[in-house]
């Protein structure tokens, strides 16, 4: 039996990847219709709609598990996580919150969550937490076809014209400092990797670098060598970016609470 | 990436085992690797595929219009060519 302050860490996990899910999957969706070419834009609305799968398979387990731990009559929706909190009750890592930019960006920022995820999933897979690990067996086959893109993309845009290649690199100089927070466990985590239910990220942080490096190699790019760091995002403390990006996605739900199709 | 400086690609899905590879439409990519997962995003979305083939339209050797009445007409009058052209003895009463 799962203690209940161990029910209590479970959710607030659950709701944090699905944050980086939902808030991920929005920015890429701000491509649609703004993509450099049609097929371009369909693969990233596809794997835009990916994330946002996620996101709905880890909320909607969050609030199954708030029901079953709240006694009182109103339930919790998947709706709820997703479209009835305020910007500090968001707790996403960073990096997935930045603006869509342009697409040297949002390239350099596939390659490096994707990478990321390729482990995360892996890990959680292993989860005594059945439901998390269902979650991940279902999300790991999308996410290396999420790898094999953002690969070709970056080589393709490291090595192709002096233009895309100054682009993704300034590109990736930008991102970097985002980067650490994902490899940084706070207590909830703690106890939940104890438990044998979290993923603890920084295991693999060493593996996540030698891919990226590898394809930047290959890509003829360079790592960035600055030092800087930007961190808060699972304590709720976000960019300026998050605030209109919530706005945007939230405005419909907010305007007609009970709307159906 | 200017995209008349890509190229135009045949897309042909394999919708079962044991079925043909058929032709589902076109795209443009830069190369035969990137045409595949355009392929893969674009025509397979609904699960509609186990296999898919993408050739360059440029390297398929077409017929042409004004060679239809020299490559197909001809056959017209050749109505012995169709089984149909041949009466069936009684005896044979399934074909």
């Amino acid at each position: 039996m799962i203690q209940t302050n161990t029910i209590q860490d479970l959710i607030t996990y659950t709701v944090r990847l699905g944050d980086d899910s939902i808030i991920f999957g929005h920015r890429l969706s701000e491509w649609v219709s703004h993509g450099p070419f049609l097929e371009e834009d369909i693969a990233l609305g596809n794997v835009a709609l990916d994330f946002l799968g996620h996101a709905r398979m880890y909320y909607s387990y969050a609030a199954d598990l708030t029901n079953k731990e709240n006694s009182s009559k109103i339930e919790t929706t998947e709706d709820d996580f997703a479209f009835l909190r305020d910007e500090r009750e968001f707790q996403n890592h960073l990096i997935h919150e930045l603006p869509r930019g342009n697409f040297a960006e949002t390239v350099v920022r596939q390659l490096l969550v994707d990478n990321y995820n390729k482990y995360h999933f892996a890990a959680l897979k292993a989860s005594k937490d059945e439901t998390l690990a269902a979650i991940a067996e279902k999300a790991a086959k999308e996410v290396s076809y999420h790898c094999r893109r953002s690969k070709e993309w970056t080589l393709r845009l490291g090595d192709g014209t002096q233009e895309s290649h100054e682009k993704i690199q300034a590109a990736l100089e930008g991102m970097w400092g985002y980067t650490h927070e994902l490899f940084e466990q706070d207590d909830v985590e703690h106890r939940l990797i104890e438990a044998g239910i979290g993923v603890n990220s920084n295991d693999f942080k060493d593996k996540w670098l030698a891919d990226i490096e590898a394809i930047i190699e290959q890509a003829t790019l360079t790592l960035p060598t600055t030092d800087w760091a930007v961190r808060g995002g699972r304590k709720g403390y976000h960019t300026e970016n998050l605030g209109h990006l919530l706005t945007e996605m939230q405005f419909v739900y907010r305007s007609f609470p009970d709307a159906k199709w | 990436m200017a995209i008349e400086r890509l190229e135009l690609f045949e897309v042909f899905i394999r919708s079962k085992r044991g079925l043909d590879h058929k032709h589902v439409g076109s795209l443009h990519a830069e190369d035969n690797e990137q045409a595949l997962e355009y392929a893969r995003d674009v025509y397979t979305r609904r699960s509609e595929g186990v296999s898919i083939w993408v050739i360059k339209s440029a390297d398929i050797c077409a017929s042409q219009e004004d060679d239809s009445e020299s490559f197909f007409d001809p056959s017209d009058d050749k109505p012995y060519r169709h089984a149909t052209y041949y009466p069936l003895p009684k005896e044979i009463r399934n074909m």
